[in-house]
């Protein structure tokens, strides 16, 4: 089994983080290969940016994702400029707080509204990439929510971890009313 | 009786390389005997330079002597110290050396405060390459480069270091081999980084240009323009005008010493 | 009972400031420079707790020199850095050379030239490792192409560094020095870790720079062995000479001491090469991308093989040598217009084609790029 995952977003808005979560608990907890790469650049703050995460049973060479599976995108403008190379019958998901124009192309689009519901529930969008990470595994079923759960809460000083475990379970929570 | 320098010289490297009539064996001479007052151990001692030829000036002693590059004996210095805080370092170099190409690390190390001793041999001149204007030649004054006279501004090496945050700052000259020696003595014993300045004559490469033809008027040109931090205070800015002021001209005793500090604030243990 | 590795997900440069503390490394100088910082951040963290310094400098410059002098005074020391800075430690790095000084300079390799793209990858400083600094010298260059060997090769740097009394260069690249993977941290004894040897002569016979040895004894300053060090060509007690023999002799020895150890510091690896009839030569992230590509053609029954070196320098000539009499082609993979294309056509002598594959768009090479040139 392999996954090609891609997040896209805007610089700032914590996708290298979510990246790099997916990829230890999937490398540490699961016992998997995982390699997480990123784009760096003068979109490190705002701007499009990309954070590339591939997990495999076999040996990973090239750390580059040549065509995604998997692509998150939180902005219109990520999504326009990252959302392409898909493998066929890929698995898109898109924040549509802010992305509001996609294309079916025979992939499976998800519209999930991330940000604004963590606003919601948080008072504050910090822990949209956590949301996300809840969204895609419940969508996907790529690891245990737990073996997540886990390196969130270590990865974080332990103040943040019951905001980030709320965000967490919401974005399961979205994704299942997602899939309907 | 002649104070006995031999068992701080090594055999077999002199002749120096110095012209007749250049001060820095003068100069030499006073940190021998500031460092065996010290009572420091040839072993603990380590003296660093960078290039010119106050920067021959380790190979002659036997101590841990490093000839560095360019005006880097500062920036060595620094990973020796905090390698091995327990050795006792002299870094030296010339006006070109220390205020020119290692200007940079001149005043790095001044605002670290880390504990070593700095001294700038300072001719107003680079003398090795052959009288080439140096960041402290006056204006005006001839050098192989600067044939019609010296056009900037000059540094003036003590209040640079003070600036810069140097917590012990001194001058003196190559004329006054006593009190030099004194001020070496006061440097070494001041916790932190000190810097000392001598102005020093090269009759070769300075004097020769600037109607200073013999070591004996360079001397007494010394001796003539400076004026001590204690007769200073008693005069006037016109009697003050075209002369310099030795002594120690700045002590801080408040500013924390580097590697010390670090250790504190680092939690740092030996392993 | 073997005690089991820790396994833990690092970045490429957090695992260089895990190998150098396994190693023993206890000093740091560095300036900071995109994309080889975070070595710098980890260690600055890290030395304090482990019996070492760390310290940023006010420029490249002075982090090369500080490095040498915290050798000088007994300890195993590092700096890192990256194309720009690298162009700025050359001075005090030929100084490590003459005075036979051992460290280990670690440059994470960008685009190029001048700042060029500072989140870029770049393998175009290989020339630049080998002659960058002036004059004839030796040089010693590993380039890692995983996080786990950018663990091992810098213990494998310090351990070189120590053997022969030089600096050592790590070159990795901006894709390996961020990329992250998990890696099994060898335990304490598993990976060999050379000790600075101290002289075994009493001071007064002791010559820091003895010219009958290939790399005489080191001892470090307050250790009672008082001696003179400079960058000037010197005699064997470290004194300046104008001697043309005593100047030949210490070239000579410099050049030797790498020269006549190639076994011991060259190191490549051989993937699928046994019979291979391509043979694709790729150092760093290059030869990640390579092994994707040689695993492609093998699916399409071409039989290609990858020779990847973990020593740039000395260049991996025998090696290549031995493939250009038996292969059809070698393809050389890099992120330069070509540089160690050149070195491998030297090596090759004719006996076989000579392909090329590169980018230089700040994009890395990708797996596709090279099997298109393979199967021409």
């Amino acid at each position: 089994m392999r996954y090609d995952i891609r997040f896209s977003g805007s610089g700032g808005q914590g996708i290298i983080t979510a990246g790099i979560i997916l990829a230890q608990a999937a490398a540490i907890k699961a016992g998997k290969n995982a390699v997480q790469s990123q784009s760096y650049g003068p979109e490190a703050r705002g701007g499009a940016s990309k954070a590339e995460v591939i997990i495999s049973d076999d040996e990973i060479n090239y750390p580059k994702i040549v065509s995604p599976d998997i692509v998150i995108s939180l902005t219109q403008e990520a999504y326009d400029k990252y959302a392409v190379d898909l493998k066929d019958n890929a698995v898109i998901i898109v924040d549509n707080t802010l992305v509001h124009e996609y294309k079916q192309d025979g992939h499976t689009i998800y519209k999930v509204p991330i940000t604004s519901s963590v606003k919601e529930l948080l008072g504050s969008a910090v822990s949209a990439n956590i949301a996300t990470l809840g969204v895609l595994n419940e969508i996907c079923k790529i690891l245990e929510h737990d073996w997540l759960l886990e390196v969130i809460v270590g990865n974080f000083p332990e103040r943040a971890a019951e905001s980030n475990t709320k965000a967490y379970n919401l974005g399961v929570e979205l994704a299942k009313k997602a899939m309907g | 009786m002649a104070y006995n320098y031999e068992e701080f010289i090594r055999q077999g490297r002199l002749p120096h390389i110095w012209c007749p009539g250049c001060g820095y064996g003068i100069i030499m001479k006073s940190m021998i005997r500031a460092i065996a007052e010290m009572g420091w151990t040839k072993d603990e001692t380590v003296i660093a330079s960078g290039i010119g030829c106050a920067s021959r000036l380790p190979g002659y002693l036997d101590f841990n002597t490093l000839h560095t590059t360019h005006g880097r004996s500062l920036a060595f210095a620094t990973g020796i110290k905090l390698a091995n805080p327990s050795l006792k370092i002299v870094a030296l170099g010339g006006d070109g050396d220390m205020s020119a190409i290692g200007g940079n690390h001149f005043i790095h190390a001044c605002r670290r405060n880390i504990d070593m001793t700095i001294i700038v041999f300072n001719n107003n001149i680079y003398g090795m390459t052959g009288g080439q204007y140096s960041p402290t030649t006056p204006i005006g004054a001839k050098a192989t480069t600067a044939p019609y006279g010296m056009l900037e501004p000059d540094f003036d090496i003590c209040k640079l270091a003070i600036a810069a945050g140097a917590t012990f700052v001194a001058r003196s000259t190559s004329y006054h081999a006593l009190p030099m020696e004194k001020l070496f003595k006061e440097a070494f014993s001041h916790k932190g980084l000190s810097v000392v300045e001598i102005i020093a004559g090269c009759p070769t490469g300075y004097g020769r240009k600037n109607n200073q033809r013999t070591p004996t008027s360079m001397l007494l040109w010394q001796k003539d323009h400076a004026v001590t931090k204690q007769m200073a205070e008693k005069m006037s800015a016109e009697e003050l005008e075209g002369k310099f002021i030795t002594g120690v001209l700045h002590q801080d005793t408040s500013k924390k010493e580097y590697v010390e500090n670090y250790d504190a604030i680092t939690g740092f243990k030996e392993k | 009972m073997e005690k089991v590795r820790e396994r833990k997900f690092l970045q490429g440069n957090d695992a260089v400031a895990l190998g150098a503390l396994y190693a023993g490394c206890k000093f740091y100088a560095g300036y900071p420079i995109t994309p080889s910082t975070e070595v710098a951040e980890r260690l600055a963290a890290w030395l304090p707790k482990n019996g070492g310094r760390f310290i940023q400098m006010e420029d490249e410059i002075s982090a090369m020199a500080a490095v040498i002098g915290a050798s000088l005074a007994g300890k195993k020391s590092l700096t890192a850095t990256s194309g720009p800075g690298m162009s700025l430690k050359l001075e005090n790095l030929g100084y490590g050379y003459m005075a036979e000084v051992p460290c280990v300079v670690l440059n994470v390799m960008r685009g190029g030239p001048s700042t060029g793209t500072p989140t870029g990858p770049g393998q175009a400083d290989i020339m630049q490792a080998r002659w960058g600094t002036h004059g004839d010298h030796p040089c010693i260059a590993l380039t890692p192409s995983t996080v786990y060997e950018q663990f091992s090769q810098t213990v494998r740097a310090f351990n070189l560094a120590e053997k022969y009394r030089m600096p050592v260069i790590i070159l990795s690249d901006e894709i390996i020095g961020h990329m992250r993977e998990a890696i099994e941290i060898p335990n304490e004894g598993e990976l060999e870790v050379i000790k600075r040897q101290s002289p075994t002569c009493p001071p007064e016979e002791y010559k820091p720079y003895d010219n009958s040895v290939l790399v005489p004894q080191m001892a470090s300053f307050g250790q009672g062995y008082r001696y003179h060090v400079t960058g000037l060509n010197h005699d064997e007690y470290g004194f300046p000479t104008n001697s043309p023999k005593l100047i030949g002799l210490q070239e000579e020895r410099l050049i030797k001491k790498v020269e006549e150890n190639y076994d011991d510091i060259v190191q490549v690896e051989h993937f699928m090469c046994e019979d291979a009839e391509h043979i694709i030569f790729a150092f760093g992230s290059s030869a990640r991308a390579s092994k994707d590509a040689v695993l492609n053609l093998r699916a399409r029954g071409i039989k290609a093989g990858l020779l990847k070196p973990l020593t740039i320098w000395p260049f991996p000539d025998r090696e290549i040598d031995m493939y250009a009499s038996k292969v059809k082609d070698i393809t050389v993979v890099e992120i330069s217009v070509g540089q160690s294309v050149r070195e491998v056509s030297r090596a090759a002598g004719g006996k076989c084609r000579i392909k090329h594959v590169y980018r230089v768009d700040s994009e890395p090479i990708a797996p596709s790029d090279i099997e298109k040139v393979v199967e021409e």
